[in-house]
């Protein structure tokens, strides 16, 4: 078993995500398998290898110090769930 | 049990761009809610960032203040987290690769200097506001503020009490004001300061389980709540118990701080490299060319004050407080050659009447140029320093200049001996008493005898002359 | 023939020479889709009332002798793709509503070019998958048989090209998502260089893996496409800055002399027969050509599924974490408290494979995993590139299977997540490496369904593909087949 139930459960919670028992079940044993076929990396001999994070080799893309034009509230507002006058409306953090 | 504290300091500084860190928002405070924004600070789909290119520029002038290493390359990293001010889900932060690192700032103690290590700068993008309402449970969220940047200074744990701390706060502050990349503004939250503090016992090298503290929004919260902090693990660790790990928030009203428990579980920040944003070559063209153009910084500045113009330490201080007052007096000290003289006039006079309406020097009527013509009439004799102050007073008031304003209130010095000896002799003659017990050895009096000339000629009379005519003719 | 079924460059003669008009070419186009899409079901919307309007605008350019590269062309674009003012869902119930206030930089290029846009593709959700089965919208089915899948995730932008549903289409390819659909459905598909094309608009699934390319009939509108659409864009820092050739050049220049290499981790066991056999005649064709085919090796070709799995969920988890139901988008209203409401909204906002990857992806990215999956995944990734870079030592193109089988039906992988990644194999690599490749039609199976070979060239090698892509074409004598709907 790579990740257990439990785990699983954490990982839902970290990504705001949640599931019924039977879909926890499932999950874990989909991601089990997966997790497993993961395991052929070690076979890989990846010493001093600097990890690929780009697929460019660009450096220094930087854009200049100039104020342009933000969007009309109405837009920034217009597709909101729930907007309240000129704010986004969220339910309240509970203690 | 001796315990000693050890803090560390994390600096959140809003940098003094124009435009957001990755896209072309307007930075200014105070905007209506939710109207500084665009589909990038967003955080809509599929949108983009790209960096502004005076943050960096401006992360380097802090890292060359604080002589840090410059690091060759930089990257940026997600810190992912969710919350409502934080629009994507993240915020791009840097991580494995900050800007500058291994710095150092130099705080005055009692006992002497003492340098306080930083551990890095980095760069950052700001979140939003949450306004939460009171009646009903619900908060607003206005993201003016997301994607304002950011740069992170965390400090070595050096700091060894609550007075360190807020010099070495307020040395940060004073470099980042001068530098002209932060306006330094506790209150409006564009200088934040966290601080994680744990005691251990003096002589130990271990150190004790800490606390993280937050919500200090003014310098002297900052010392009150470190030492609130202080005494409260001290007193943990004497009854027998042990310190919690936690973030505690200081509350102003109550004096204390809370614990912010379970809601504020131990974040899983999952930090990776950015893959929407490239590396930042900072080669060393490009450092020196913001070197050359640094500024003088505060310590510099009043070591070379006290070196060149002979003027005390705390005069020094007090003349350095911001760059603009620094280069007001040297402008004076130039103008003049009277190092001494400008001090005390700029350090007495000038801010007393800014201090008075509550200004800044920016605004002082009395221009370096106006102030230094004065000064210069002083020592040419045409006005006595007495009279000088209130040829200032009106300076201050009317912006006129003081030759004007010596020609319109007729208050030339009155140097010529003939007619000062006149009126030596009058107040003699008038005060034919004091004269008698001066003569008999009262030479107290001889103050008095110079208050009098000083009246008769309305304040104008030379001083000097008047003390050496006074002199040869009160022995008679 | 319909001008339904007719190229870029062959409608484009035609209104040049006053044969036809912009508007008789986009009534043609929306009198297919009233015959077929309920069947097909390429798109999650049309856009026929714009359409028209598009059109006319285009007439009236073209009378004042006015021709951009694509106008009066009707155009399909993937539901990816910001188009500002139209709904954009990603094929999610989370964005069903969303409506963007900003187009796609690709978008805007399309329309400066004169193009006349047909509506938004149906896609995989979020581009996670395959076959375009995991779409909230319904599925999409494959033209040439109407019980199989199309591909995914670009399924709806590939169906509608094969079903002359648009003349041609734009999708967007992390893992193959344009090649893979392009080959089961017999067209062409092209992933470009990995910062050749504008990601700007495109809504995020994996940043360091995504690239937005064509769906067309030919290797000519092909380069056409990617004329307007390549190019350098100020606003994403990703972007290359570097001259777009002209790719319409390359398409008849042939390949004589040159070597094109065979790699043999690519023809394993598992391929079907007739895919092989498919690939194996696209050899010969090649040959005759005058190129020299040669073995090669690609060493690490086995470990490319295991990395795109890290490094692809891994991003996407974290791309996809903006959809919290407090800016855009679905909110559920049962929320008690904040946690809840995001708890609630994603769950019933996404679909079972997006929240698979987003745990895969939080998973590997968590306390204690990172370098043992990410970093990992990212040092095995250098390798695979490193590959690729000695490959193309010796090699202008490398030729390869597209997917190992034609068309599978519908609902047959949808139980093994493995299963259905493992359809992927031939062309995550590409994606991993960041060079670009191109899939076209190389024959039929005896049932009828399409077989496409794949080209991959070397870093912004996109004329090196146009150039054998081109001759193969002309060369390769494919019978002139349309689907039977």
């Amino acid at each position: 078993m790579k990740i257990k139930k439990d785990e699983v459960t954490h990982v839902a919670h970290l990504a705001r995500l949640e599931f019924t028992e039977a879909e926890t079940e499932k999950f874990t044993s989909q991601m089990n398998d997966i997790l497993m076929y993961m395991e052929m990396l070690n076979r890989v001999d990846t010493a001093g290898v600097a990890p690929m994070t780009h697929a460019i080799a660009q450096k220094n893309a930087f854009r200049d110090d100039r104020v342009l034009e933000s969007l009309p509230r109405e837009e920034t507002l217009a597709n909101a769930p729930d907007a309240r006058g000129d704010f986004f409306r969220v339910p309240k953090v509970i203690d | 049990m001796e315990y000693e504290p050890v803090i560390g300091l994390e600096i959140h500084a809003q940098l003094l761009t124009d435009a957001k860190i990755f896209c072309g928002c307007s930075t200014k405070f105070g905007g209506s809610p939710n109207s500084h924004t665009c589909q990038i600070c967003l955080g809509m789909p599929g949108v983009l960032p790209v960096l502004n290119r005076k943050v960096v520029e401006y992360t380097i002038r802090m890292g060359l203040a604080t002589h840090c290493r410059i690091n060759e390359e930089c990257n940026f990293a997600r810190k992912n987290y969710f919350y409502p001010d934080l629009p994507k889900g993240y915020q791009i932060s840097q991580y494995a690769y900050p800007l500058a690192e291994h710095g150092y700032v130099d705080i005055e103690l009692e006992t002497g200097r003492k340098r306080i290590g930083i551990t890095r700068i980095h760069m950052e993008e700001d979140a939003g506001k949450l306004l939460h309402d009171e009646h009903n449970p619900s908060s607003y969220v206005d993201l003016n503020r997301t994607g304002v940047p950011l740069i992170e200074i965390v400090s070595e744990p050096d700091i060894r009490s609550a007075e360190e701390a807020s010099d070495y706060l307020r040395r940060l502050h004073e470099i980042l004001v001068y530098l002209e990349i932060c306006d330094g503004n506790m209150e409006e939250g564009s200088f934040r300061c966290d601080a994680n503090v744990s005691i251990r016992p003096k002589g130990q090298d271990a150190f004790g389980t800490r606390t993280e503290l937050k919500n200090m929004n003014s310098f002297r919260n900052v010392q009150r709540a470190l030492e609130y902090e202080i005494k409260r693990q001290q007193y943990i660790l004497e009854g027998g118990h042990e310190v919690v790990q936690e973030t505690r928030l200081w509350d102003d009203t109550a004096g204390v701080t809370h614990s912010m428990r379970s809601k504020e579980e131990a974040h899983d920040y999952r930090y990776f490299p950015d893959p929407d944003l490239v590396t930042v070559a900072l080669s060393r063209e490009w450092v020196e060319e913001i070197l050359k153009d640094q500024p003088e910084l505060p310590l510099e500045k009043r070591e070379r004050f006290v070196r060149d113009y002979q003027i005390p330490a705390y005069d020094a201080g007090v003349l350095t407080t911001s760059r603009a007052l620094a280069d007001y007096y040297e402008e004076v000290v130039r103008l003049t050659g009277q190092p001494k003289t400008a001090s005390n006039w700029v350090m007495g006079e000038i801010l007393r009447f800014l201090n008075e309406e509550k200004k800044d020097i920016a605004a002082c009527p009395i221009t370096p140029q106006a102030l230094a013509d004065m000064i210069l009439l002083i020592e040419a004799g045409t006005i006595s320093g007495k009279i000088a102050k209130e040829v200032i007073e009106e300076m201050y008031k009317t912006g006129k200049p003081a030759k004007a304003i010596i020609a319109e209130k007729g208050l030339v010095q009155i140097t010529d001996e003939a007619a000062l000896a006149r009126v030596v002799s009058e107040v003699m003659a008038a005060n034919p008493n004091q004269l008698s017990q001066y003569r008999g050895g009262k030479e107290k009096l001889f103050g008095y005898f110079v208050g009098q000339v000083m009246k008769a000629t309305q304040g104008k009379a030379n001083p000097q002359l008047i003390n050496d005519l006074l002199k040869k003719m009160l022995a008679g | 023939m319909e001008l339904n079924q007719l190229t870029i460059h062959e409608l484009q003669e035609k209104m040049k020479a006053g044969e036809t008009t912009s508007t008789d070419i986009v009534q043609s186009v929306f009198r297919r889709i009233d015959a077929v899409e309920k069947d097909v079901h390429a798109y999650i919307l049309l856009t026929r009332e714009a359409a028209l309007e598009q059109a006319a605008h285009a007439d009236g350019e073209i009378r004042k002798g006015r021709f951009q590269a694509l106008t009066g062309i009707p155009i399909a674009l993937k539901d990816l793709l910001c188009t500002r003012g139209v709904t954009t869902t990603c094929a999610s119930r989370i964005l069903h509503n969303y409506v963007p206030p900003y187009d796609a930089t690709v978008v805007e290029k399309l329309r400066a070019a004169g193009a006349v846009f047909t509506g938004k593709t149906n896609m995989d959700e979020f581009a996670m998958g395959s076959s375009t089965e995991t779409s909230w919208f319904g599925i999409t089915r494959n033209p040439w048989d109407l019980e199989r899948i199309p591909g995914g995730s670009s399924g709806g932008s590939a169906a509608a090209v094969a079903a002359d549903e648009c003349i041609a289409a734009i999708g967007s390819d992390t893992g193959g998502s344009i090649r893979q659909p392009a080959a089961l459905c017999g067209v062409v598909g092209m992933k470009p260089t990995y910062g050749r094309v504008s990601r700007f608009g495109l809504v995020a699934f994996a940043s360091s893996l995504d690239q937005i390319g064509p769906f067309t009939r030919d290797v000519e509108d092909c380069a056409i496409l990617m004329n307007v659409i390549a190019g350098y864009d100020p606003k994403e820092s990703t972007s290359v800055p570097a001259e777009v050739p002209d790719y319409r050049q390359y398409v008849s220049r042939g390949i004589d002399g040159w070597t094109v290499g065979i790699p043999r981790e690519y023809f394993i066991e598992g391929i079907d027969a007739e895919v092989l056999e498919a690939v194996q005649r696209s050899v010969k064709v090649v040959e005759g050509l005058g190129a020299k085919c040669t073995e090669i090796s690609l060493p690490h070709t086995e470990y490319c599924l295991a990395v795109y799995y890290i490094v692809a969920p891994a991003e996407a988890s974290s791309n996809l974490a903006r959809y919290d139901g407090v800016k855009y988008g679905f909110r559920s209203q049962d929320g008690r408290d904040l946690l809840d409401m995001y708890k609630k909204s994603r769950s019933a906002g996404f679909g079972a494979e997006v929240k698979r990857r987003i745990m895969l992806g939080t998973y590997v990215l968590s306390s204690g995993y990172y370098d043992a999956y990410y970093k990992k995944a990212s040092q095995v990734r250098a390798l695979i590139k490193r590959d690729f870079d000695e490959a193309f030592k010796s090699c202008d193109v490398i030729l390869t299977p597209t997917t190992p089988t034609p068309a599978f039906r519908v609902g047959e992988k949808t139980d093994d997540p493995m299963q259905m990644y493992l359809s992927d194999i031939f062309t995550i690599s590409t994606n991993l490496a960041g060079i670009p490749g191109i899939a076209v039609p190389c024959g039929f199976t005896r049932g009828g369904l399409p077989i496409g070979v794949q080209f991959l060239a070397g870093h912004m090698g996109e004329a090196k593909l146009m150039q054998i892509a081109g001759a193969y074409e002309k060369s390769a004598h494919l019978e002139k087949r349309r689907p039977n709907l």
